[in-house]
């Protein structure tokens, strides 16, 4: 326990880029993710298939094997990520978000969707019928009503994704999970130490809920 | 026609002509990308028989299935078994007339959804398992799943028990049935029913979650994988076998959640349970998360 204590910095580092592994992936898929359930829910027939499939194939598939094919999958086709490196970020990182964003953005595109469907068919043909053109159907009233349902299953979402981070450490990334493993090979006594960092993911985990609830109560209107 | 999305309206012969412009736009795209893999998988020599020959080969394909797929479902199997004992002692523990059953309930219960499953296994493995007469690496993946696991099926137990209508308990009472005799034999057998979709979509979570066992060394499908690969060198062709071998089995558990849920509850949604808010009646829409 005292080893902890006595090496702070190597805690808060680790914690540092369990933090930043998780932000970069959330904005990746939030990106990826709203793009997918764009195609999914949209009209075009081909593009909601397309999107269909690759949702149902990534969903199933561990997180693990993901990250077996983005970091020594890939590199086999000569995808190396190079230029990232070039950029002064290390490409061990961005492979780690990038395996982190293509498995989360299925479940984004699925919490959107939820939100969407969420919306009473009602609420647009009241919408169409006092007049709205398609802009204001959409701005005005259809979309801050999927919005606002989307938020409980978003939040649980990203703090699944807060845990995933951890699978970083079977792929050489040292994050909170790879520190704790650090520490408990030189203490022996692991149940502390096991602990503390139990006790790191809990407070950002309780930080993420804490937001998606004033979020929700903030949004929230009496149907 | 009848309109089916809340997003448009029902398109018109303009309308109709645009979409079909967008329609060979996205498969020109989507079908450039689909051949430009293959054709650089072709260029780095990645269709080779050599590479694939594994996934032809007898004795491969019984490690594969045997070793892997079958130490894989035993893991889940037991994981989930254990994780729903687990998650029926929390989730009446959670709804206790005891402050102090409550308590101690929610804070184990909060505990173990907040902690990633890898951690929990890594602590047990290297902690408790490892070495002579440790915990063996199949039971620290099977017990950290169960608390995982175990932990979100009491959030669910709870939902589908506050599920069943109020009228059912106040029907027991009254007939002077006592607390245990109207949880065991009225409220459990009730959302038990409820419950049911929601546990076999667990399933699939758990079923993922044994491939993280890769981490320490225990035994499965991902494992068969690395040993494959380290052999052959062919870690994309393993990871489109294993891959495709997980998928399908999450899907017949997918389809088996959807026809037990409209066999026994009808077609309301699944009972899931959001991470976030103490929602009653299991208000939430969670995707499963993981």
């Amino acid at each position: 326990m005292e080893l902890v204590f006595s090496n702070f910095d190597l805690y808060l580092s680790a914690c540092r880029l369990t933090i930043g592994l998780f932000l970069v992936s959330a904005v990746g898929s939030l990106v990826l993710g709203t793009l997918l359930a764009a195609m999914r829910v949209g009209p075009i027939a081909f593009m909601s298939k397309a999107a269909t499939v690759y949702i149902t194939v990534v969903r199933n598939t561990p997180l693990l094997i993901i990250f077996v094919f983005v970091i020594i999958g890939l590199p086999k086709l000569g995808i190396l990520f190079r230029s990232v490196e070039e950029l002064g970020i290390s490409s061990f990182f961005f492979r780690a978000c990038l395996a982190l964003t293509l498995y989360t953005s299925t479940f984004v595109a699925e919490a959107i969707r939820s939100g969407i469907n969420a919306v009473p068919l009602g609420q647009a043909e009241a919408a169409r019928a006092i007049g709205l053109t398609f802009g204001g159907t959409m701005t005005q009233v259809v979309l801050p009503q999927a919005f606002r349902a989307t938020v409980p299953p978003m939040a649980s979402v990203f703090i699944a994704l807060l845990k995933n981070t951890s699978v970083a450490y079977a792929f050489g990334i040292l994050e909170a999970t790879a520190r704790m493993k650090y520490f408990t090979n030189i203490s022996g006594n692991d149940l502390p130490i096991f602990l503390i960092f139990a006790a790191g993911y809990v407070v950002l985990v309780e930080i993420v809920s804490f937001g998606a609830n004033r979020l929700e109560r903030r949004w929230s209107v009496a149907r | 026609m009848s309109q089916t999305s809340v997003l448009f309206d029902v398109a018109g012969p303009r309308t109709r002509a645009r979409y079909r412009i967008y329609t060979v736009i996205s498969l020109v795209v989507i079908l450039g990308l689909a051949a430009l893999l293959v054709l650089r998988m072709a260029a780095r020599g990645q269709f080779a028989y050599d590479l694939w020959e594994p996934f032809l080969t007898p004795d491969y394909i019984r490690a594969l299935l045997v070793d892997g797929l079958l130490t894989t479902l035993r893991m889940a199997f037991f994981s989930v078994i254990l994780a729903v004992v687990f998650g029926t002692i929390f989730g009446v523990g959670k709804l206790s007339d005891h402050a102090s059953v409550r308590w101690v309930c929610w804070s184990v219960v909060e505990f173990f959804r907040a902690v990633p499953v890898l951690m929990l296994m890594i602590f047990l493995y290297f902690g408790y398992g490892a070495g002579p007469g440790g915990l063996d690496a199949f039971w620290c993946v099977v017990i950290a799943l169960t608390l995982y696991n175990g932990s979100v099926l009491a959030e669910v137990f709870r939902a589908g028990i506050l599920a069943v209508p109020r009228g059912q308990s106040e029907a027991a009472y009254a007939i002077g049935l006592r607390k245990t005799q109207v949880m065991t034999q009225i409220l459990l057998p009730q959302a038990v029913k409820i419950m049911l979709p929601a546990i076999i979509s667990q399933c699939v979570v758990a079923l993922k979650d044994t491939s993280l066992g890769y981490a320490i060394t225990a035994p499965g499908l991902t494992f068969v994988g690395k040993q494959i690969y380290t052999d052959f060198q062919n870690q994309l062709q393993t990871v489109i076998v294993v891959a495709a071998l997980y998928v399908s089995v999450n899907l017949v558990l997918t389809w088996i959640a959807t026809w037990v849920q409209r066999k026994f509850v009808g077609e309301k949604k699944i009972l899931e349970v959001s991470m976030v808010a103490e929602t009653d009646a299991g208000a939430g829409l969670a995707p499963g998360g993981r």
